[in-house]
């Protein structure tokens, strides 16, 4: 425990000496704030409420999604300057070092989401429901977020090289943000690639989080991510952390400098 | 505990690569072992593999008596590595840098700090304590990770190629610190590309060519098995050369060697004293101006450069 507890302080430090990386998390879905809530707001409409409404569930999700790259080059920085060496080779537990990398990151992923939050209040986005429900909704992103991180110690760990990183986590960004029902409701879509995007973890996310906040929750179909998206969310997190856990350990285990 | 550090028929292979093949070590407690070679010889993968970091394929090894592929942990509380490079967190302060390796190893929040403060006094970094160490410079990183590596005072040191990079007075401000360890006790495996690194730091040094042992013993033992000690003579005018050889061979009745380029001549050294004395008298007597007169014997660079010269070569002409 006083592992965790000196290791996260140290990447506490560093978020303390390098608060962009808060702000390198949060601009890609800044911009999507003021792109799509703001200057297309007028010309997109959606049904049972507002397109400013409708997006902000999955600009937050998408801060989940930047931290993965984050968390990746942190982790492979670390690895490049001798430090996992270094820590392999001390009596500690290796959980404890990726745990620490995970809960530092998801510091900044709640700092980037509250700047998202403010820049979305600003453009006109409001939660029509319980304070209960609004808090559960974030509880769920920050779910889906930790999940991501733990994806980007794996990712970091097993690629180490930096600009493979960067290419792979940004490509990862947009695939994944709008292959959902981010940006858009999924009815136009062809059969097949529906189904993809109703699987893919941020649609459930979204659509959980728009039902929670009365935010113009817009899908309809049959499939179980659509009629439950907060089960679906829960489900898909679950296996992704039961698979990417156990991996990342492995890879830690026999990770080497350069 | 016989051997501090034992290893018996390393093996590991990367691929098809096969880094280690073979590698037998022993380190009696409280010395230090050299391990010289060239780049790919199988150095860093052995310090990995004594080090927990890296499972052997096959073979055993101990480090303070204990096994390190059945009790990594056990080996873990008792070494201290420092890698090819300086591997500080750039963003914490010198100070901070070994606040978190004491509260890693266990000293709790108020013991870290007063190692930290000892380490800081005793490796001249008080100064910049307080500074990040991505300001700090190569020689200052240097001495961080080597206190950070002996927070906990551990009884096994691995280094590897620790003053690789450093200017001549930062790499002997190291050396100092490193034998100061020593005298404590502390048993060092140190790897290296310069001879002199070796000299001064080791006891006893192993030589490694791709993946094996190829020569272990004393500086001096293995300058010995090189070749003998020899006199060599320079002469100011090349007219006098002839000469020179001649007096040589008189003194010590064996065949001169003459170096025209550098104005040289050298002779093989078999009975000492006795020798040197006839010699410098028969020059004497010849009349040949001498500007230089030195028995030498082969420096460790000699040694190391004929053990792996076939290893060096084949390398250039491979793949890398």
């Amino acid at each position: 425990m006083s592992e965790v507890l000196a290791l996260t302080g140290r990447q506490m430090t560093h978020l303390r000496r390098t608060p962009e990386k808060i702000i390198s998390v949060s601009l890609t879905p800044i911009a999507m704030v003021v792109i799509l809530g703001y200057l297309f707001a007028s010309v997109i409409s959606v049904k049972g409420g507002e397109y400013h409404d409708y997006v902000m569930a999955g600009v937050f999700a998408q801060v989940g999604l930047a931290c993965v790259g984050a968390t990746a080059l942190g982790v492979a920085s670390d690895l490049r300057a001798g430090l996992t060496d270094r820590f392999r080779s001390m009596p500690i537990s290796r959980a404890s070092v990726l745990f620490a990398y995970t809960v530092a990151d998801l510091v900044t992923a709640a700092a980037a989401m509250g700047a998202v939050a403010g820049i979305g209040l600003l453009v006109g986005w409001r939660i029509h429901g319980g304070f209960f429900e609004a808090v559960a909704g974030f509880a769920l992103l920050l779910g889906f977020t930790y999940a991501m991180l733990w994806l980007g110690v794996l990712i970091g760990l097993a690629m180490r090289n930096m600009e493979a990183i960067n290419g792979v986590t940004a490509l990862a960004l947009v695939l994944f943000s709008f292959l959902s029902n981010s940006f858009m409701p999924l009815r136009g879509l062809p059969g097949w690639l529906r189904a993809v995007a109703e699987w893919n973890p941020v649609s459930s996310v979204a659509e959980a989080c728009r039902v929670l906040w009365g935010n113009a929750p817009a899908s309809a179909g049959a499939s179980l991510p659509v009629r439950h998206p907060e089960l679906a969310s829960v489900l898909t997190l679950g296996v992704l952390l039961a698979v990417v856990v156990p991996l990342a350990l492995r890879a830690f285990r026999s990770a080497a400098a350069r | 505990m016989e051997f501090a550090i034992q290893a018996e028929g390393l093996k590991k292979r990367f691929g098809d690569h096969e880094v280690l093949a073979g590698v037998d070590l022993s380190v009696p407690p409280g010395t230090v072992l050299g391990l010289l070679g060239p780049n790919g010889a199988g150095k860093t993968t052995t310090v990995r593999t004594l080090a927990t970091l890296l499972a052997p394929d096959a073979g055993r090894a101990t480090v303070a008596g204990y096994d390190v592929v059945r009790r990594p942990r056990e080996v873990r509380r008792r070494i201290g590595l420092a890698g090819q490079y300086a591997a500080v967190d750039e963003l914490l302060t010198g100070r901070e840098n070994l606040v978190l390796i004491g509260r890693l190893m266990g000293l709790g929040r108020r013991g870290a700090q007063t190692r930290a403060e000892e380490l800081l006094d005793g490796f001249g970094l008080q100064h910049a304590a307080g500074r990040p160490s991505k300001t700090y410079s190569g020689g200052m990183r240097r001495r961080l990770d080597l206190a950070a590596c002996l927070v906990a005072s551990p009884q096994v040191l691995f280094l590897d190629e620790p003053t690789t990079g450093l200017d001549p007075a930062s790499r002997i401000t190291l050396w100092q610190q490193v034998r100061e360890q020593i005298a404590r006790g502390v048993t060092v495996l140190l790897t290296t590309q310069y001879l002199e690194e070796a000299d001064f730091l080791a006891d006893r040094i192993t030589v490694f060519g791709s993946g094996r042992v190829i020569a272990e013993g004393t500086a001096d033992e293995l300058k010995r098995k090189v070749g003998d000690e020899r006199l060599e003579i320079s002469v100011e005018r090349s007219e006098s050369l002839d000469a020179a050889a001649a007096a040589l061979g008189r003194a010590v009745s064996e065949a001169p060697v003459v170096d025209r380029e550098t104005r040289r001549v050298a002779v093989r050294l078999v009975d000492g004293i006795g020798g040197v004395a006839r010699a410098a008298a028969e020059l004497e007597r010849s009349g040949v101006p001498v500007t230089d007169f030195a028995v030498r014997r082969p420096s460790l660079d000699e040694v190391f450069l004929q053990l792996t010269g076939t290893g060096a070569q084949t390398k250039e002409s491979g793949d890398e």
